[in-house]
C-alpha cells in the first residue's frame, strides 16, 4: 500500500516535472516578441505575402513567402493555418487559388494577399474519368529502342518518344524516371554508361519536343535488368531501350 | 608513328597467330613476367607428423601446401611417385645424393614436420638446396596457429609464400591474398569475398539490390564498389565504400544521375569513378571520403572503367567510345594527354586491368569474328598476347599482386564463374562453382 502511494507520487512528480519542461518552452517562446513590441505599442503590424512560381500545373508546388513586421500572430488561408510571423510553406492546390495572410499585433490587424495560377490540363485532352493514370500511361509512354552499342534516336524511336511528348503535353503533372537499358553483351561498366547516354537521348528528344528537362530524371540499369533473357539478337533488340516509368 | 606501331602489332599478332596454328592456345607464348625461364624442380614430401593431430588438419596442411605450389608459376613439382623412400623430417635426415639423382631430379626439397596439441598447431618447414649438402639450409622457420582447418590452411599458405618468395628472387607469393566478385547465389547480386584459391567464400554486402564491380583499396582494408540504391526518391548507381575492418558500409556522397566503377589510386588517398551528375557519363576523381570532386575528362560518349598505374600512379587507362566502339585510352592521372591505344584489329575493348609492376594491361577484347577473350598488351612496344581461346565468353581480368596470376570470369562451363591463371593463360583453375560470380578483383597484399 505505502509502495503503492509512493509509486503514484513519483509519477504524479514526473508529469508535474514534464508540464513545467512544457510551461518552460511556451514561455521562452512567448516572452520574447513583446520585448520587442513593448517600447512601440501604438505601431500597426504590416505584411507581405508572395507565391512563387505564381503559376503552377495541376500537381506541382509553389511556395507561399511572408514577411511581417510588428505581429505576434500570423495565420494564412486558405489550407495553412496559423503559422509564424515570416516563413515559407509548400502548397500544392488543386485549383487556382488566392492566399490571404492576416498578422495581428498590439498595434491591430494587417492582411496581404496574392494568388497562385493552376493551370488547366491542355483542351481536347480525352477526361481521365474512366481509366487510371497508370493505365494512360500505359497506351500513350513507349519505350524507345536502340541500336547495338549506340545511344542515336532512330525512325521508330522518334515515333514512339512523339507519342510520349504527346501524353506528357496533355498530363502537365505527370514526372518520369527515364532508365537505360542494355543488351547482354559487353562490360557491365560500359553498358552503365551506355544506358545513361540512351536515357539521355530520350530525355533530350522529349526537350526537343517542348518537354521541361526537370520532369524528367535519367538512370541506366546498364544490363542488369533485361527485360528478355534470351541469347538472341531479337531479344538483345528489347533490351537495348529507353524505358519510361511514372514517378511517385 | 601510330600506324609503325599498329603495323608492328599486326604483324606481330599475325606471327603469333602462325604459331599457334598446330598448337594450344596457352603454350605459344612467354609473357616476358619471368615466366618463360625453366622452372625449379621442387619436392614436396609429407610432413611427418611428431605429435599426434588430427588426421583431418594433417591432409588439409598438405594438400593446400601442394595446390599453393602447384599453381604458383614460379617452380614445377616432382611428382611423389619418383620419390626415394625415406622422407625427412628434418635438415639431419636429408638423404642429399638419392633426391638429386634419377628419376627425382630434385633440385630443391621442402619437408618438415608437425606438432600439436587440442588447441595449437604448429609446422617446422624447411627447404635445402639437394645439390648443395654444404650450403645453408635456404629456409627454416616454425609456422604456428591454432589447431583448425583455417590454422592449417593458414600454416601451409605461409610455408608456400616463403619458398615462392625464395625461388622467385623475392617476388612474394599470393597464398594469403584474396579476390573480391559479385555472386548471384544469395538472390541478389552482392559483394562476395574469397581466398585466392577459392576457399572461404563469404558474403560481405546485403544490400539486396545489386551490387557490382568491387576493388580494393591499395590497403586492401576497404572495398569501392558500385550499388544501386536510393539517391533523390530514384533507385540509381552510386559509389558505395565497405570497410572490411568494421565489416560495414562507410559512408560516400551521393549524385545524380549514374555513378559507377571506382579505382583507387596506388596511395589509397584518391577514387576515379564515373558519373554522369553533369549530363554525359565522365570520369571524375575525388578523395577517398568523397571531398574535392574533380572532372577529368571531356569527350562525348561514354567514359568509364578508369584503372591507374599501379607503379607510377601517373597515368590512368580507361574505356570511351568516344570515337565509335569502346576502346581503350591513356592519359595522365589528371586527365591531360589523352592518347588511344591503338588495336591492330576492330572491335569492343573493355575492361582494362594494370600489371602491378605498370608494365601489363590486360583487358577484354571482342575481336570482330569472335567471342570476348582476355589479352595483354606491353605498354611500351605495345605487343598483344591473347590468354584465352574458343572457352566461351571470358572477361574482366584483374591482376594478382605477384604479376603472375589473373583473376578473370569465364562461361567456359555454360555458367559464369570465376577463374584464375597464369598470365601466359596456362594453369586455369575454377575457383566459383555456385550461383553467377562476375567480376573479380584480387586484393593487392
Amino acid at each position: 500500500m505505502q509502495a503503492g502511494t509512493i509509486r503514484k507520487f513519483t509519477l504524479l512528480l514526473g508529469i508535474a516535472t514534464v508540464f513545467a519542461f512544457i510551461g518552460g518552452c511556451k514561455k521562452q517562446v512567448a516572452t520574447a516578441p513583446p520585448t520587442h513590441a513593448a517600447p512601440a505599442p501604438a505601431a500597426q503590424p504590416t505584411a507581405t505575402l508572395a507565391a512563387s512560381p505564381a503559376q503552377i500545373n495541376n500537381g506541382d508546388t509553389a511556395t507561399l513567402s511572408w514577411t511581417s513586421t510588428d505581429a505576434t500572430d500570423a495565420d494564412i488561408e486558405p489550407g495553412v493555418g496559423k503559422v509564424a510571423v515570416q516563413g515559407s510553406t509548400p502548397v500544392n492546390p488543386t485549383n487556382s487559388t488566392t492566399y490571404t495572410i492576416t498578422v495581428t499585433g498590439t498595434g491591430g490587424t494587417a492582411t496581404a494577399s496574392t494568388r497562385v495560377t493552376v493551370n488547366a490540363a491542355a483542351p481536347g485532352v480525352p477526361p481521365a474519368s474512366n481509366q487510371s493514370m497508370s493505365e494512360l500511361f500505359e497506351q500513350n509512354v513507349k519505350d524507345a529502342y536502340f541500336d547495338f552499342n549506340k545511344a542515336d534516336i532512330r525512325g521508330d524511336a522518334r515515333d514512339a518518344l512523339a507519342k510520349t511528348a504527346e501524353f506528357l503535353r496533355s498530363y502537365p503533372q505527370v514526372r518520369v524516371t527515364i532508365e537505360g537499358h542494355c543488351d547482354e553483351r559487353g562490360s557491365t561498366e560500359y553498358n552503365i554508361g551506355l544506358g545513361e547516354r540512351r536515357a539521355q537521348a530520350a530525355k533530350n528528344y522529349l526537350i526537343s519536343l517542348g518537354i521541361g528537362a526537370g520532369r524528367m530524371d535519367t538512370v541506366s540499369w546498364g544490363k542488369e535488368r533485361p527485360f528478355c533473357t534470351e541469347h538472341t539478337e531479337e531479344c538483345w533488340q528489347q533490351n537495348r531501350r529507353a524505358h519510361f516509368v511514372a514517378a511517385q | 608513328m601510330t600506324r609503325k606501331l599498329a603495323i608492328i602489332a599486326t604483324l606481330f599478332t599475325a606471327a603469333l597467330l602462325l604459331c599457334a596454328g598446330n598448337a594450344s592456345a596457352q603454350d605459344w607464348f612467354k609473357t616476358g613476367t619471368g615466366l618463360g625461364v625453366s622452372k625449379a624442380r621442387v619436392a614436396v614430401p609429407e610432413f611427418a607428423v611428431r605429435q599426434p593431430i588430427p588426421q583431418a588438419l594433417e591432409k588439409t596442411f598438405h594438400d593446400v601446401l601442394w595446390s599453393d605450389l602447384e599453381f604458383c608459376g614460379v617452380l614445377e613439382l616432382v611428382s611423389p611417385s619418383f620419390y626415394p623412400p625415406q622422407m625427412p623430417s628434418q635438415p639431419s635426415e636429408v638423404t642429399f645424393g638419392e633426391w638429386a639423382a634419377a628419376p627425382a631430379n630434385v633440385y630443391m626439397l621442402a619437408y618438415g614436420n608437425l606438432s600439436g596439441d587440442a588447441t595449437n598447431l604448429a609446422a617446422a618447414g624447411y627447404l635445402s638446396d639437394v645439390h648443395n649438402p654444404q650450403a645453408p639450409i635456404a629456409l627454416q622457420k616454425i609456422y604456428r596457429g591454432p589447431a583448425t582447418d583455417a590454422g592449417a590452411r593458414l600454416l601451409a599458405h605461409k610455408f608456400a609464400d616463403d619458398i615462392v618468395g625464395l625461388l622467385s628472387g623475392g617476388s612474394p607469393g599470393i597464398a594469403q591474398t584474396q579476390i573480391a566478385y559479385v555472386s548471384t547465389r544469395s538472390g541478389n547480386k552482392e559483394i562476395w569475398a574469397m581466398d585466392y584459391d577459392g576457399q572461404n567464400q563469404h558474403q560481405l554486402t546485403h544490400l539486396k539490390s545489386i551490387s557490382l564491380t568491387p576493388r580494393w583499396a591499395p590497403s586492401a582494408d576497404r572495398i569501392a564498389f558500385t550499388c544501386y540504391v536510393p539517391f533523390r526518391g530514384i533507385t540509381s548507381p552510386q559509389i558505395c565504400l565497405y570497410s572490411a575492418i568494421s565489416d560495414r558500409l562507410i559512408s560516400f556522397p551521393r549524385y545524380r544521375g549514374s555513378n559507377s566503377s571506382p579505382a583507387w589510386s596506388p596511395d589509397g588517398t584518391q577514387i576515379a569513378f564515373m558519373s554522369s551528375q553533369n549530363g554525359d557519363p565522365e570520369i571524375y576523381l575525388s578523395d577517398s571520403n568523397g571531398g574535392g570532386l574533380k572532372r577529368i575528362t571531356f569527350a562525348a560518349g561514354v567514359s568509364t572503367s578508369p584503372a591507374w598505374n599501379p607503379k607510377t600512379g601517373k597515368q590512368i587507362v580507361f574505356v570511351s567510345d568516344r570515337g565509335g566502339e569502346p576502346v581503350l585510352y591513356l592519359a595522365n592521372s589528371d586527365g591531360t594527354d589523352v592518347q588511344k591505344l591503338d588495336m591492330p584489329d576492330m572491335g569492343y575493348v573493355v575492361d582494362p586491368s594494370w600489371s602491378p609492376n605498370g608494365q601489363l594491361l590486360a583487358f577484354s577484347w571482342r575481336r570482330p569474328s569472335g567471342n570476348f577473350d582476355i589479352y595483354i598488351m606491353d605498354i611500351v612496344n605495345r605487343q598483344l598476347v591473347e590468354l584465352t581461346r574458343d572457352e566461351g565468353r571470358n572477361e574482366r581480368p584483374s591482376w594478382a599482386p605477384d604479376g603472375r596470376h589473373i583473376v578473370f570470369e569465364s562461361t567456359r562451363t555454360g555458367t559464369r564463374h570465376i577463374w584464375s591463371m597464369l598470365a601466359d593463360g596456362s594453369l586455369p583453375r575454377q575457383l566459383t562453382y555456385q550461383g553467377q560470380n562476375e567480376s573479380p578483383n584480387w586484393s593487392p597484399k
